[in-house]
């Protein structure tokens, strides 16, 4: 029964790619085809391919405890996709200084490398990190096990087939045109019937959960699931130019559009990187630190003013264009208000560490953390600085704007994502500790030392660049060509890109002490470092709340 | 604390917990930081104070317009008519000067050419490059080899109409047959013809070829390229002998001007810019090193249309 269905997905994608308007389509119906038969192949032999998985990744069968499989995948498929996309975007930074790099071919030029290095690590990358630190939180802080356990795994193998759709898109020039939702039609029904998936999955999880109240870190995350659901949902409303073709325009016109796109975009980064990420601080800080959380009350009232203001900031990114001045008026005083509600974050997350800072001189994993908190609470500070106008008008369409993107990018939510991976492996595999603490501490520094160059050097750039294109001369006449300010970024483009590989170096060395985490090598001999404690015994649902 | 009868305090900050605990995880019962409350409100207030002065709140036809009555339309304008009050008084003295006139006046002049400079910036670098350099296709303006001639008026006329400008009578207009192309000559003789102009601008030694070139040259090239191969700026003719190639000096680029023809073009310029702007692009060009004199008797001889020759 289940084989058939599975065998006539295949037929259907196969006869879509028949029938397809362009090779794109043709191409990416021909994978969920690939897919369709290897899925009805795997059941109709009735392997145990959960086994062979478990298995081959050496995961630990889930003794009656938290149903873990889909956060272990999880875990690895964070680390593989971070790789990939942090080193698309080291090619594409090299790019903007050597264009000889774009190698004359269509498909690895800058204009569509560059969205496969944005959503490989915010959709692949951040995405499976959101995915999995929350199936993990939400079991833990309900002491339930997930609910609708099969649909859990359809979220993250169907989440996976949307970030291969969506990249394998971008190569052969299948957009949208709109920054961070590319994603044609088809991937785009395609995402949405997953994310009602994890939906359902994580609220249903909190409603069968055995403690009285819900966490906070829950708050964060549902608040990224609904709202994420609801952005894609609007912003992606398009008409297909044909059912058998990638193609389809927006239902948007002109300004409204541009609105539209905005007003995801932004909040894309509020709701994705700074509400969901902010759940995980939320959980695997005060875990990591072995301390209380500072304070009931401002996680309730920054919780609330973040969510409340976040979704009106969107025109920010729309100053002195088409779009009507109150509009902008109304982005930028949003803006400047967030800046608060967002510190709250950071305040409760740094204070945590009361009567445990000490920690931050002998934990590699709170140091991470510590320096992620302190990058985040430095870009939400620049973000309601950039969205004055006055700024604005110096700071928009320049490098500052990638320095201030990355400066959050890179140091929160990398920073939060890589401690989070190195506290749940070695307890989702049942190790002692991570095969190596002291490689943590090089990942930090080499991390660490990558983003100051990076943002370092998009500040200098930006600003210059801002200067240089608004500069008169005493006559009143503008003083330089805009190839001459393209030819002062060089230096600046190279620094970047320096900063770049020593951040791929840093995750690189993640990726070997998780891999050998999860082989079960021998504990590399290091002079030891602290970590927290761990209680395999504590860590399983309440009795009561066991449905299985 | 109100749902706990008896509040525990933690050692190590001693605040009370809240009660609450979620897989070991206790929060502390901490007040709102005062600094970070009066911050929030400060920045509620400057937004309520904003939105009173700038415009803000959308109603049904219109919106407020803010007590300052800003509008970025309006700065923009502002600016923009500063910026041209500030170059006013120059730009209406170059304007009144014929271009000729101008070298008489070196402070006029010295204005004219830093207008120009920051004029071509913006609008020749896309094709002449940003020193003026050029590329394939795009004439160097640095050297002393000019298609149509490098005086001031001539300068100035080739930016005011432009080269090959479609559906404009003034433009620049020279149209080099495709002699491979349209069968004017058949492919052996083209291979001749590009022998012959190699050997002109002395690449090649003589040959065979080159010397039946010769006479296919002399009979299709000569009446506007002339006998000497030297060009013709009556007619946009370039020289082939003096080693400076709009599209190449190897034998397959000449083969393909030959075959194909080539006929780039450059847009008018009047119908975009101010004529004081022009003007000033023609003496920054001019100025740039390959700027020839404008002599009366080269003004007057233009009429008669030879004056390529006496410029040269």
């Amino acid at each position: 029964m289940r084989t058939g269905g599975w065998f006539a997905l295949a037929l259907a994608a196969f006869a879509a790619m028949l029938g397809a308007v362009d090779s794109g389509f043709a191409v990416h119906m021909g994978i969920v085809c690939a897919v369709g038969l290897l899925l009805a192949i795997l059941t109709m032999r009735g392997a145990d391919y959960a086994g062979l998985a478990r298995g081959m990744l050496k995961m630990p069968a889930d003794q009656g405890k938290y149903d873990d499989d889909p956060v272990r995948w999880g875990v690895i498929a964070t680390v593989f996709w971070g790789l990939a996309g942090f080193l698309v975007g080291l090619v594409i930074a090299f790019q903007l200084a050597f264009p000889a790099l774009n190698l004359g071919l269509e498909y690895t030029s800058f204009g569509r490398m560059r969205p496969l290095h944005t959503s490989a690590v915010i959709f692949a990358f951040g995405g499976n990190a959101l995915i999995a630190t929350s199936f993990y939180v939400v079991q833990r802080t309900c002491r339930a096990r997930l609910a609708f356990p099969s649909m859990a795994r359809f979220v993250f193998w169907g989440y996976q087939l949307f970030i291969v759709l969506a990249a394998t898109g971008y190569l052969m020039g299948i957009t949208e045109g709109k920054e961070y939702a590319e994603p044609e039609w088809y991937v785009d029904l395609w995402l949405t019937v997953v994310w009602v998936w994890y939906l359902l999955v994580f609220g249903g999880t909190i409603l069968k959960r055995s403690e009285p109240h819900i966490y906070v870190a829950n708050w964060f995350y549902l608040a990224f699931i609904i709202t994420i659901a609801m952005l894609h949902i609007v912003n992606n409303l398009s008409m297909p130019v044909s059912l058998l073709g990638s193609k389809s325009y927006s239902a948007f016109a002109g300004v409204q559009d541009a609105l539209t796109q905005w007003w995801y975009g932004h909040n894309a980064v509020g709701f994705f990187l700074t509400a969901g990420f902010l759940a995980m601080m939320y959980y695997f800080v005060p875990k990591q630190a072995e301390r209380p959380v500072y304070s009931y009350r401002l996680s309730i009232i920054h919780f609330w003013s973040l969510i409340f203001l976040y979704i009106w900031a969107g025109p920010h990114h729309l100053h002195y264009t088409a779009l009507p001045d109150w509009a902008q008026t109304l982005g930028m005083v949003f803006s400047v208000m967030l800046w608060m509600p967002s510190w709250g974050g950071m305040i409760n997350g740094l204070m945590t560490l009361n009567g445990a800072w000490d920690k931050i001189r002998t934990d590699p994993i709170i140091r991470m953390m510590v320096m992620a908190l302190a990058f985040y609470g430095m870009s939400t500070f620049e973000g309601p600085l950039m969205s004055i106008k006055a700024v604005n008008s110096l700071s928009h369409y320049t490098d500052w704007t990638i320095g201030h993107v990355h400066s959050g990018a890179l140091g929160w939510n990398g920073m939060i994502t890589f401690a989070c991976l190195y506290y749940m492996t070695p307890r989702l595999w049942g190790r002692e500790r991570l095969y190596s603490l002291r490689l943590v501490n090089w990942h930090f520094w080499l991390a660490t030392l990558g983003i100051v160059l990076y943002a370092s050097s998009m500040w200098v750039a930006g600003i210059m660049q801002g200067l240089m294109w608004r500069e008169y001369g005493a006559d009143g006449y503008l003083v330089y060509a805009f190839s001459e300010v393209v030819t002062a970024m060089f230096p600046m483009y190279l620094i970047r890109g320096a900063g770049g590989l020593l951040y791929l170096a840093g995750a690189i060395i993640m990726a070997w002490n998780i891999g050998k985490t999860i082989a079960g090598s021998k504990l590399r001999e290091e002079k030891p470092m602290h970590d927290a404690a761990f209680d395999p015994a504590a860590d399983k649902p309440l009795l009561a709340a066991q449905p299985v | 604390m109100a749902d706990d009868k008896n509040p525990k305090i933690d050692a190590a900050t001693g605040t009370q917990f809240k009660g609450h605990e979620w897989d070991g995880i206790q929060e502390l019962d901490t007040p709102l930081p005062r600094w970070w409350l009066w911050t929030f409100y400060a920045s509620i207030l400057f937004a309520i104070g904003y939105v009173i002065a700038y415009p803000a709140i959308p109603m049904l036809n219109d919106y407020t317009r803010g007590m300052l009555g800003w509008s970025s339309r309006g700065a923009l304008e502002q600016e923009l008519a500063a910026r041209a009050d500030q170059v006013a008084p120059i730009h209406q003295a170059i304007a009144a000067t014929t271009i000729e006139k101008l070298a008489g006046q070196p402070q006029l002049m010295q204005a004219a050419i830093e207008g120009g400079r920051a004029a071509f910036k913006v609008h020749c670098v896309q094709c002449h490059g940003s020193g003026a350099a050029g590329g394939k296709g795009y004439p160097n303006l640095n050297d002393d080899d000019w298609l149509w001639g490098g005086d001031l008026a001539t300068i100035e006329k080739t930016l005011i109409d432009g080269i090959r400008n479609p559906g404009h009578d003034a433009t620049r207009v020279s149209m080099m047959p495709a002699f491979g192309r349209d069968q004017l000559l058949t492919a052996p003789q083209v291979d001749d013809a590009v022998a012959y102009v190699r050997v002109a601008s002395r690449q090649d030694k003589p040959s065979a070829a080159a010397q039946r070139g010769a006479t296919l040259f002399a009979d299709n090239c000569a009446v506007c390229h002339g006998t000497d191969a030297k060009g013709n700026r009556a007619l946009g003719a370039p020289n082939l002998t003096d080693g400076i190639w709009l599209y190449g000096g190897d034998t397959e680029s000449i083969h393909q001007s030959v075959w194909n023809s080539r006929q780039g073009v450059m847009p008018r310029w009047d119908d975009k810019l101010s004529p004081a702007t022009i003007r000033m692009l023609a003496v920054y060009v001019h100025s740039l090193g390959g700027g020839e004199a404008t002599l009366v008797e080269a003004a007057a001889a233009a009429d008669n249309g030879v004056e390529g020759n006496v410029a040269q």
